[in-house]
């Protein structure tokens, strides 16, 4: 679906530098995703501060940078990969995988990101969906925005027996990403290889699959989809 | 951050419900995550009440049975079990049909015999505080019975849960998010609480203030405060404390969550007379001091970290903790009120460092403004005056005052459009900036901004003006658009492009494909029976693994694979066939990056085939099925491979293989090693393969052969060789000799007997295939080959064709 909107794919490590993950990012050093609770880091790690320190990406954003690094704008692409973060329960698991997605250009614009996950949200949840972009804040965009997809299950919040509805809560919109403009400090990180944040402008976004997976599948449980059941596999092989 | 409505009304009151309210914060950045109900519902079985009598219960000692005037109609008998109530008072009353807190429904009761029509209230019996040692005396003069209790105590408020984005430590506060309520609904926004200080600058000789460590702690203010009377909080104040998440104490430490709660900045209380010599150091710690904190723990600092001191030693551990010795308490009269700022990176260091969270900490490590050190004392000044009868000292402590000089940035009316990609009209962007309290001016492409203190931090360029304006000015009015593109396309490399059809490949060929943990435990190295020295031993490990199970970075996709198998045989599957597809973590030097290289691995277990019913019983798989699956897989991708015998550890002896692809080792091939199995509980052959994609070299573009027009001769040769030789050595030594005719040549047939082959010998059926692209191949032709192959063979195997 993104290969026809023109977006290449890209992939990178998954055990990164603290340097790619967080610094590169525009992370500041007091951001809560950098402690030992909400990142894996790599034995021995003396300094979770230090650029060169190794961890498991929390995100496939570091691929972004490296991305950047090795390709001057226009830059099209989306990056499928695993992801890991010290949680495990109903609806997280230790290892994850996110696809993050990345257009850098002359004149990329807010529009533009929500017109493309206009169309992601209606091929994978159906014609007829709408998009609500909610004001947000991430590290690594400016704007950033939280972006949800009207409820594909119900009308308004409510099934047809008058009851709430399970999937979105009676809430009608669902929460399926994160998003925004790509911040002008990332830029700086990649300037050198041809990214001037006065000349070129771009937006990324970046959702769990799993998350999707369970939404368009009506998976309950986020841990089936590691159980590797055969019953489970061969629904949908 | 807990928001009680009633509060945010007092500065900010759109006329909106509760729920539009939500909407508009949510859609404006500061997200509602849950709307709560504080207190009581059924407000209108809540009214004031005036006991008329209050006699002893007949049968209760500790009951007292009172005739309440509760307004209108008859007074009502309620019974009450607080020793507090006396004829006379102006109380609280919850009449039958009222919800409590905890939602139960009051109703009439019968108490030890005697009726009661409702309940004089306590306060924690409408979650204002924790008192239940006695009812609540209302001391409001001139109140009618029968008035709507609601109107008198702060009985029910809903509260907003917010999530505030780290960003926005100035909306960790009541005030602040009046603020954003009044830039996204356009209500009123209330003077700030601080506008009026009862106090002023000047010397303050009450007590000396030392700051060693200005470079740490940007500001540092004081006050003082005699006749201090420490007692409890009126009810009001109480209620806004619960209500936001936070118990009552008493007037002064409550005065101090309270500013914090409304203005952001922590407070501290010092008992004036317990800081010796009336005189506070800040600096840094000397690596190795130890400080007792509140918590009664020993703590040891570094130098990195800031503690506050007096003239007999440490006291707290700044922005982080406070001491025991100089705490306020009951006896205290004269009080310090301390409001400070500090480096909220160093604080988090040091919260990090020790393991030790506070309310303070939380907010300091996010970074507030100096200026809201003096604007929290203003606010503190008052309500210790209002409340605690406390007198002021004439004077101000202030040391660092104010940050520094606002800055201006520049929006240009052409880089809203360009970013956002819809205008947004000058005058609009001024009006939503000026809701923010930015200050702007026109200039001639757009508006000179002038950021407000509270935001100093966070809008320091541009784009971060855009954002302002775009989530005011709504984010509905966004198009919906496409990226121009200007030519560039779009498609998978041919790297991408193998990795697909090698699943794809694997799929068709009945094999489900799972997703298993990159993590496992460190016991798999021993249960694959590696040996000491064997690289796949060498792996990474996690420095904060959850589990011990998912500690090692995997080095082999076969732990997943049969951690999945024995899942699925535990279930009952009798026929398992599985692969993995991803990365493996090879480490590469220390310190550095691992090596990723991408990995296909599949397993099979129970039957090679599906039973039919002319095939019932189909044979159990082997080596030969799982080299049936990697032939498949290997042919999709037209990649030219051989397998030579070797061995793994976790391989079984004489069943085992090295796979080449183009000639370049690329994984092995096997059944595994039945201790091996045994270890994940399977009983039975288990044949599996592991395969290193990225060391197959990508196909180049398939180039036209002619096909031919003439006739195959095909011949069955049967070859005698040491069962040493491998059928793979024997194909190899066929191939050359037969050129340029043979175009094929299988294995087809092998059979041992010692008696006519003689001991350690093995005949293997060769099917060979001869083509010319423009002739029909004669007998003699044929022949020719043949009788050289029949050379090499004896030549390079030691073997002999056998008599037919």
């Amino acid at each position: 679906m993104f290969i026809g909107l023109g977006f290449n794919v890209a992939d990178g490590p998954e055990v990164e530098t603290v340097y790619y993950n967080f610094d590169a990012l525009n992370f500041d050093s007091t951001h809560p995703s950098r402690l030992m609770s909400d990142t894996f880091y790599i034995d021995p790690t003396p300094d979770i501060f230090d650029p060169q320190a190794r961890l498991l990406r929390v995100h496939t954003s570091p691929v972004q940078i490296r991305a950047m690094e090795q390709h001057p704008p226009p830059l099209y692409i989306v990056i499928p990969g695993r992801t890991y973060r010290p949680d495990n329960d109903a609806t997280h698991t230790p290892q994850f995988h996110q696809v993050e997605g990345l257009a850098v250009d002359t004149d990329i614009t807010l529009g533009d990101l929500q017109g493309t996950l206009l169309a992601f949200a209606r091929a994978i949840f159906g014609e007829g969906r709408q998009v609500r972009l909610r004001p947000h804040f991430f590290p690594f965009t400016e704007p950033s925005v939280e972006v949800d997809v009207s409820c594909f299950n119900c009308r308004q919040g409510y099934m047809p027996d008058g009851s709430r509805c399970p999937v979105c809560r009676g809430e009608s919109w669902i929460e399926i990403l994160g998003a925004g403009m790509v911040d002008p400090n990332v830029f700086e990180s990649v300037r050198d290889h041809g990214y001037d944040p006065e000349r070129i402008q771009g937006f990324a976004f970046g959702m769990g699959i799993e998350r999707i997976a369970m939404l368009k599948h009506d998976v309950p449980d986020l841990r089936l989809l590691y159980d590797n059941d055969v019953r489970f596999l061969e629904q949908f092989g | 951050m807990r928001v009680p409505l009633q509060w945010l009304r007092e500065y900010v009151d759109p006329p909106l419900d509760t729920h539009a309210v939500a909407d508009r914060l949510t859609m404006t950045g500061t997200k509602v995550e849950a709307i709560h109900h504080h207190g009581v519902s059924a407000l209108d079985h809540f009214v004031v009440g005036r006991v008329l009598e209050a006699d002893q219960h007949p049968n209760a000692d500790r009951l007292r049975v009172c005739l309440v005037d509760i307004g209108g109609g008859a007074p009502q008998q309620i019974v009450c079990g607080a020793p507090n109530v006396v004829a006379g008072q102006t109380v609280a009353v919850a009449k039958p049909g009222a919800v409590m807190p905890d939602g139960t429904r009051l109703g009439k009761a019968k108490l030890r015999g005697i009726e009661s029509h409702g309940m004089i209230l306590a306060e924690d019996e409408v979650a204002i505080g924790t008192e239940h040692a006695g009812i609540m005396v209302l001391d409001h003069d001139g109140l009618v019975p029968g008035t709507p209790l609601e109107r008198v105590l702060p009985i029910a408020t809903d509260v907003l849960e917010l999530e505030i984005t780290p960003n926005r430590p100035d909306c960790l506060a009541v005030y602040g998010v009046a603020r954003e309520a009044h830039a996204a609904t356009g209500a009123p926004l209330a003077p700030p609480p601080w506008r009026e200080d009862p106090g002023a600058p000047g010397e303050l000789t009450a007590a000396t203030v030392d700051v060693q460590s200005p470079d740490l702690c940007p500001r540092f203010t004081a006050r003082a405060f005699e006749d201090v009377k420490i007692g409890p909080s009126p009810l009001w104040l109480k209620a806004r404390l619960t209500a936001s998440g936070q118990r009552p104490i008493s007037n002064v430490v409550d005065i101090t969550n309270y500013v914090m709660l409304l203005t952001g900045q922590p407070l501290h209380a010092f008992d004036l007379d317990r800081v010796e010599g009336a005189t506070l150091t800040v600096r840094r710690a000397r690596d190795g001091e130890q400080i007792e904190t509140l918590d009664g723990q020993m703590r040891t600092l570094d130098s990195d970290m800031v503690l506050i001191e007096d003239a007999s030693g440490p006291t707290s551990i700044a922005g982080v903790m406070g001491g025991a010795r100089s705490e306020v308490g009951d006896g205290t009269t004269r009080v310090l009120m301390e409001a400070a700022n500090w480096i909220g990176a160093n604080i988090h260091r040091t919260s990090l460092k020790l393991g030790l969270r506070s309310e303070a900490s939380t907010r300091f490590e996010k970074q507030l403004q100096p200026e809201q050190a003096m604007e929290a004392q203003a606010v503190a000044t008052r309500l210790m005056l209002d409340l605690t009868g406390a007198r002021l000292v004439p004077g101000t402590i202030d040391i660092g005052g104010d940050g520094p000089p606002p800055r201006t940035i520049a929006l240009r009316d052409a880089r809203v459009t360009g970013l956002l990609g819809v205008e947004v009209p000058r005058e609009r962007s001024a009006e939503i900036l000026g809701a923010l309290e930015f200050k702007t001016a026109w200039a001639h492409d757009g508006l000179e901004v002038t950021v407000p203190p509270f935001r100093r931090d966070d809008v320091t360029r541009e784009a971060d003006l855009i954002e302002e304006v775009a989530r005011i000015n709504g984010l509905d009015k966004l198009p919906s658009t496409l990226p121009s593109r200007h030519g560039a396309h779009a498609q998978l490399t041919p790297r991408q492009k193998m990795r697909r059809h090698a699943a794809d490949a694997l799929t068709a060929q009945g094999l489900d494909e799972i997703v298993g943990w990159s993590l496992g435990g460190p016991g798999l190295a021993d249960r694959l029976r590696l040996d000491p020295d064997h690289p796949l031993r060498r792996a990474l490990e996690l420095a904060n693994p959850l589990s011990g199970d998912l500690s090692v970075l995997r080095t082999t996709l076969l732990g997943s694979l049969l951690d999945t198998a024995r899942h699925n045989r535990a279930r009952g599957a009798g026929t398992i066939r599985l692969f993995e597809a991803g990365a493996v973590y090879l480490p590469d030097g220390d310190g550095q990056l691992p090596r990723e290289p991408y990995h296909v691995g599949a397993v099979v277990i129970g039957p090679a085939r599906r039973a039919t019913w002319r095939d019932g019983h189909p044979p159990a798989v082997d080596f030969f099925a799982v080299k049936g699956v990697l032939a498949g897989l290997l042919e999709a991708l037209r990649v030219p491979w051989t397998l030579v015998p070797a061995g793994a550890p976790f391989l079984h002896p004489g069943r085992a293989a090295n796979i080449l692809a183009d000639g370049e080792a690329a994984g092995w091939i096997g059944e595994i090693h039945p201790l091996v199995a045994a270890e994940w509980d399977l009983d039975e052959t288990v044949a599996a393969f592991e395969l290193n994609l990225d060391a197959v070299a990508v196909r180049p573009t398939t180039l036209y052969r002619p096909v031919s027009g003439f006739p195959d001769v095909r011949e069955d040769l049967a070859v005698v060789v040491s069962e040493k030789v491998s059928a793979a050595e024997l194909v190899d030594a066929v191939r050359g000799p037969g050129r340029p005719l043979l175009v094929d040549v299988e294995v087809f047939d092998v059979y041992r007997d010692p008696e006519r082959l003689g001991e350690g010998n093995v005949s293997m059926a060769l099917r060979l295939t001869f083509r010319a692209t423009d002739r029909t191949l004669t007998d003699e032709e044929v022949a020719e080959r043949r009788r050289a192959i029949a050379a090499a063979i004896e030549r390079e195997l030691g073997g002999r064709i056998r008599a037919a």
